[in-house]
């Protein structure tokens, strides 16, 4: 039973009929899913969710695609992990880590992508495509794979060889663009105009777009049918931390959890932060950048939903922090530390950006607090190589070893080589 | 300045669905206006009410994002391309 209803403009209300378009004829608004909430109703329970799949796919009544369609390589139903050790390195009593660094192609993408092929192949499209930062372009490429379809993704020129190799070995048309992802974008804008194919985050952008509800779903049935006080999650286009909100708001609607009082709050690089900028200047209306930051899955300077990101701040009394290049790299090594989870890029800015607002009293610390963490380590590793301890090299002999324990024993504490 | 606009798909149907149009303007702000002497209802589908770039309209000269520029004051050169593309891509 499918309850999206129709495909309607954020901006001026228009509707069109569900098709695989975007943006509004008249305002260019975005195009976004109505659904048939008082249908979601009565068909779902916390009791039958509970029973579903552990994928996204326990959710299926609310997601805009037919299941029938879908290509299931496990996404979704990531751990939701208390994460005490870090609670005490930033200053909070409860912390939550939701880990979707564990998902098939090792990041969030695969929930939205799930969606787009999904509708994709309902719609009838025999290739799919996407402007990438990297961890898209993987996850499209993995799921184009397992559904034998062509696959066209586009990535800017200086993206970490993890996230090249991890499109590449699922044997997609890589098409590595000079310029930056903005660039990237706008050539795959362009083209979604000339070619017939399912660009996961342009012309199938507003189902797309709705598979990152789930990660607001999962939360709020793995705290027990609840949403935290506080929620910190990483910010590129802005898409992802919009949508997590309106995950919440659709469980209140439907009646599955009471109404949500999070606040939510956004990370961002320093080197990219249009979004975050635009907040402490306390303006709806942010300036494009270029962006300069090791965290290239975030380097969107004009980003999609950056109004949107805006306005829900203002709304849940949230709000946004920016944090350095050497403040990411010490966030993914503080995550790793403490919890025993290798984040790439993305979360050591949304670690940093945490410990920031907690610092500054912007979370208070009786706040519980969930914070995303949406990539896994091993893409990004150039960014964090030169910041890590050199092992002990030794011959294979127990007094060499124990003559190099006690040297590095001997060293003072918290040294480490590199920062 | 004679140019080249690339139109996106919602505005073809003021273009006759033609893709690409020539027009002429010193700046931005001129071929804007131009274009609605040409297809009528160009104007108010990329300028909001205040005469500024819609929100979600992105306009680019020769590949560039025309907020680095100037703006609809962006001054152009001849056979320049100006590409006016949705703003709610990527991501």
């Amino acid at each position: 039973m499918a309850f999206e209803r129709a495909l309607r403009c954020r901006e001026c209300g228009r509707e069109y009929p569900l098709n695989p378009i975007y943006s509004c004829e008249f305002c260019f608004g975005p195009l976004e899913v109505a659904y048939d909430y008082d249908g979601i109703r009565q068909a779902v329970s916390r009791d039958a969710i509970a029973a579903g799949p552990s994928t996204l796919w326990r959710y299926a009544h609310f997601l805009p695609c037919d299941p029938q369609f879908k290509v299931d390589i496990g996404t979704g139903y990531t751990p939701l992990i208390r994460a005490d050790r870090l609670a005490k390195a930033v200053g909070l009593d409860t912390l939550w880590l939701k880990n979707d660094t564990v998902n098939p192609s090792w990041s969030f993408k695969d929930r939205v992508v799930s969606v787009a092929i999904a509708r994709a192949r309902e719609f009838g499209f025999e290739a799919m495509a996407c402007a990438s930062t990297g961890n898209l372009a993987n996850a499209v490429a993995a799921h184009s794979a397992a559904a034998g379809m062509d696959c066209y993704v586009f990535i800017p020129n200086d993206l970490e060889q993890g996230k090249v190799v991890g499109s590449a070995i699922y044997r997609p048309t890589l098409v590595m663009v000079e310029g930056s992802y903005d660039d990237v974008n706008r050539l795959c804008t362009e083209l979604s105009m000339e070619y017939p194919w399912a660009f996961v985050n342009i012309n199938v952008r507003p189902y797309y777009a709705e598979g990152s509800r789930t990660l607001g779903f999962e939360v709020a049935e793995q705290l027990g049918w609840r949403t935290p006080d506080h929620v910190v999650a990483p910010m590129a286009s802005g898409s992802l931390f919009t949508k997590i909100w309106k995950g919440f708001q659709e469980f209140h609607k439907v009646g599955l959890i009471d109404e949500p009082r999070t606040r939510m709050s956004g990370a961002q690089a320093a080197g990219c932060s249009p979004i975050a900028t635009a907040y402490e200047a306390g303006t709806l209306n942010f300036i494009p950048q270029k962006p300069r930051t090791i965290a290239r899955s975030l380097a969107i300077g004009n980003p999609a939903d950056g109004y949107y990101a805006l306005k829900q701040m203002q709304e849940t009394h949230g709000g946004a922090a920016m944090a350095t290049d050497e403040e990411i790299v010490e966030g993914i090594k503080l995550l790793a530390e403490t919890e025993g989870v290798f984040a790439e890029t993305a979360g050591g800015v949304t670690v940093a950006c945490l410990r920031k607002l907690v610092e500054s009293g912007f979370i208070r610390r009786d706040e519980e607090t969930v914070a995303f963490i949406t990539g896994a380590g091993l893409k990004t590793v150039e960014a964090v190589v030169d910041a890590v301890d050199q092992p002990l090299r030794v011959p294979a002999r127990t007094d060499e070893f124990a003559a190099a324990l006690s040297a590095r024993r001997g060293a003072p504490v918290g040294a480490s080589a590199g920062a | 300045m004679a140019v080249k606009v690339k139109i996106p798909t919602p505005l073809r149907s003021l273009t006759n669905n033609l893709d690409q149009v020539p027009a002429q303007g010193e700046t931005l702000r001129e071929v804007v206006l131009a274009l609605d002497g040409s297809y009528p209802g160009m104007r108010e589908r990329i300028l909001d009410d205040g005469g500024e770039i819609r929100r979600f309209v992105n306009v680019y000269v020769n590949g560039e994002d025309v907020r680095f520029l100037k703006g609809l004051a962006t001054v152009l050169g001849e056979g320049d391309e100006i590409s006016i593309v949705p703003a709610v891509a990527g991501g």
